[in-house]
């Protein structure tokens, strides 16, 4: 085959080459849908909302004051509120009950960290100034680790925190009194 | 002819002497953190080695392949003389000089910030102003691609853009416009800081900003490879490009929507809300159609060759291929590792996926296999193809060539598979030690040792492609003749004006970021009460 050859087929490859590219903009459009399917349908979607709180208050009022860190028993589930900090969380170690829904709230006291829990969906990043709030449910019983996933200065890699999952009802016998939870004293 | 070896030569030079310094301290990177490496006593050096690593594979060497290349590609494409020399030689001192600046505070741990900068992090402030001298330099470049063309328009009106220029400048004027982002949160709010006229940040804000620049820096980064394909392999191989007007339409794709698409970069990111995370995600999706429409146009084009050379069959011809070509060897690879890390990207920009591997070891797998492999690996091969043309001399040892290509290709597997793989089992990034005898990351252990062999076997590899350049320098003379681009099926008489200019795109990208971006970035510079106190990184 010379290149004058194909000089005739000139009709023939505009085509193939409009074919592919149709099937490559479905392939894309279809990506796009099932991708706002399962957002709207079934909600699995990044934190949608934007919350703010003042970093520069967040130890002397308001939600993320330290006697209101750990998780809590409410109406709705389980309710966790952790902080991040060079180089660490607190919680240190968060306890949650088995097979429930619970919502983590979590923000950062200084420079920007991560919470992502191994074995799990649970990921997210913790940027001062801004509350990142992540569902969450544990089907199983056990410790996970909690590593800090984003670099925050020279002692990141020290940055470990930990997610012990227990029995439901240990857990409500010991949230009964309201008291915010975590693993001290487990 | 190209007139201006001296220039090109010395950004080539240039970029492959800081890729070897790069890729060493990469390699030493890799080693200390696994198993088979001790525990740093120090973290601190690693931060330093990975931000130095960081800077300059990020900002320095892939800018100055560019600018290189670019003023090749101008004065061969258009066959012209570069016009604007001196100021060319301008830019590459404001880069040498940024990138000393840059380089001393880093080297003194008084900058180790990485390359993303991680505000409310603050270093000294002559890593934030070496950066943006670097910058600064390249823009140089795009003004004078931009200027280059302009002259040869006014000497050819109506004639279609030779490809390769084209690709060139449209690449030059996504780079002048995606740098926009980082350059505003260096100037607006990192530098200010730095240097202490203001004392807090807001990090969300910052984020933001980064991520402007942070995706479509990687189409910067592709350029260069996909004018490569496009223009260099065919003629390399002896076939021609399947289709002239496909390979415009998907130049102008990544210039528009490279761009608008970087906050799939912040999905986990609580100051961006899910309507603009969806929209951003939708447009990255957008931004795989050039790179299909690329692998069909090259792979077509490929076949035309070994037809050409008597291949037969439905995948006979796939045989007939000059597989001792390098440039063969280097397109095969760099597809292989386009299409693994492309397949990984998907997962990446996904809405729902992302949450799985964000953060994890899985994102350095990533974009090393698809930088670091699909990328740098044509980089190799435009520099083995350009070298006679700019020394004068012919690279002998096809051989030696062959097995760079092979070691580059066989290393960046090893490296970044098992990476990808301990990513999944939730293994964090930029961490200096991991603790092995932990029975959680025990498993991972294995993983990360095979990953540091491969960091070694690129070591090596890297350092045969800077040996192989250096011998070229001495080999006996040759007559290379002009450097010539590849000619397509049907070479272009007339191009529609819109592919032809770049003005309606580059229009249509600025407007796509403002939509994109324009709200989140005003509703996060007006909010009130979540700036943070800058952390000063180094001070005793």
């Amino acid at each position: 085959m010379s290149a004058e050859d194909t000089h005739g087929s000139a009709g023939v490859a505009a085509r193939v080459e409009r074919r592919w590219a149709t099937i490559a903009v479905i392939i894309i459009v279809v990506m796009a849908l099932l991708a706002a399917f399962a957002g709207i349908h079934r909600a699995t979607m990044p934190q949608p909302r934007v919350e703010t709180t003042d970093p520069s208050r967040i130890h002397l009022s308001g939600e993320f004051v330290e006697a209101n860190l750990g998780s809590v028993l409410e109406a709705n589930g389980v309710t966790v509120r952790a902080i991040g900090q060079q180089y660490s969380f607190t919680p240190a170690c968060i306890l949650v009950p088995v097979d429930t829904p619970i919502t983590l709230r979590a923000t950062s006291a200084d420079v920007v960290h991560g919470i992502l829990i191994q074995g799990t969906n649970v990921n997210t990043m913790l940027v001062p100034g801004y509350i990142s709030e992540q569902l969450m449910r544990f089907a199983r019983i056990g410790d996970y680790l909690m590593p800090c996933q984003e670099f925050c200065s020279f002692g990141h890699e020290g940055m470990w925190g930990k997610v012990r999952v227990i029995d439901k009802a240990d857990f409500a016998a010991r949230a009964k009194d309201g008291g915010r939870l975590s693993c001290v004293g487990q | 002819m190209l007139a201006n070896r001296k220039l090109i030569l010395a950004h080539f030079w240039l970029a492959f002497a800081v890729f070897g310094v790069a890729l060493t301290l990469g390699a030493w990177q890799m080693f200390i953190r696994s198993p088979i490496g001790t525990w740093l006593s120090n973290p601190e050096l690693y931060y330093r080695s990975l931000t130095a690593h960081g800077t300059v594979m990020g900002y320095v060497f892939p800018t100055l392949v560019a600018m290189g290349f670019g003023y090749a590609i101008s004065e061969s494409a258009l066959e012209q003389r570069l016009v604007g020399v001196r100021w060319a030689w301008a830019g590459f001192w404001l880069i040498v000089a940024g990138s000393v600046m840059a380089v001393i505070p880093v080297a003194l741990g008084r900058a180790s910030v990485l390359y993303t900068f991680y505000p409310p992090l603050i270093g000294s402030p002559f890593y934030y102003i070496g950066v943006v001298l670097v910058v600064v330099g390249s823009w140089i470049w795009v003004a004078l691609m931009s200027i280059n063309l302009r002259v040869w328009r006014k000497a050819h009106p109506g004639a279609p853009v030779p490809l390769a220029m084209f690709a060139n400048v449209a690449g030059s004027y996504l780079w002048a416009w995606t740098a926009v982002g980082a350059a505003l949160e260096l100037l607006l709010q990192i530098i200010p800081v730095a240097v202490g006229l203001k004392a807090t940040i807001d990090a969300g804000l910052a984020r933001v900003f980064f991520s402007w620049t942070l995706h479509a820096i990687v189409y910067f980064w592709l350029m260069p490879t996909y004018i490569a394909y496009y223009t260099i392999v065919p003629r390399a191989i002896g076939g021609r490009v399947y289709s002239d007007t496909m390979a415009r339409i998907s130049f102008i794709l990544f210039l528009v929507v490279a761009m608008p698409i970087g906050m799939h970069h912040t999905f986990a990111d609580p100051q961006v809300g899910a309507g603009f995370k969806f929209i951003h995600s939708a447009f990255t999706a957008l931004v795989a159609l050039p790179t299909l429409l690329t692998v069909f146009t090259i792979c077509a084009s490929v076949e035309i060759a070994a037809r050409l050379r008597g291949g037969r069959g439905m995948f006979g011809w796939i045989g007939a291929l000059p597989w001792d070509n390098p440039m063969m060897l280097a397109l095969a690879f760099s597809f292989v590792m386009l299409g693994f890390g492309g397949a990984g990207g998907l997962i990446n920009m996904s809405y729902q996926l992302d949450t799985s591997i964000h953060n994890t070891q899985w994102i350095t797998g990533h974009f090393h296999l698809i930088f670091g492999g699909a990328i740098v690996i044509m980089y190799f091969a435009i520099a083995y193809d350009l070298w006679p043309h700019l020394t004068g001399r012919e690279l002998i040892d096809v051989r030696m060539i062959r097995i760079q290509l092979w070691l580059w290709f066989a290393g960046m597997i090893v490296t970044t598979f098992p990476w990808h793989w301990v990513g999944i089992l939730g293994m964090p990034r930029r961490m200096a030690y991991f603790d092995f005898a932990d029975s959680a990351i025990a498993p991972q252990a294995l993983s990360v040792t095979f990953s540091a062999i491969g960091g070694f076997i690129l070591l090596i590899s890297g350092l045969l492609f800077l040996l192989i350049l250096a011998r070229g320098m001495r080999s006996p003379a040759t007559e290379a003749g002009p450097y010539r681009f590849s000619l397509a099926v049907h070479q272009p008489v007339t191009v529609p004006l819109a592919l032809n200019t770049h003005a309606l795109w580059v229009t249509l990208m600025i407007a796509l970021t403002v939509t994109n971006y324009g709200y989140p970035i005003l509703t996060l510079a007006l909010s009130q009460g979540t700036s943070v106190p800058a952390v000063y990184v180094g001070a005793q």
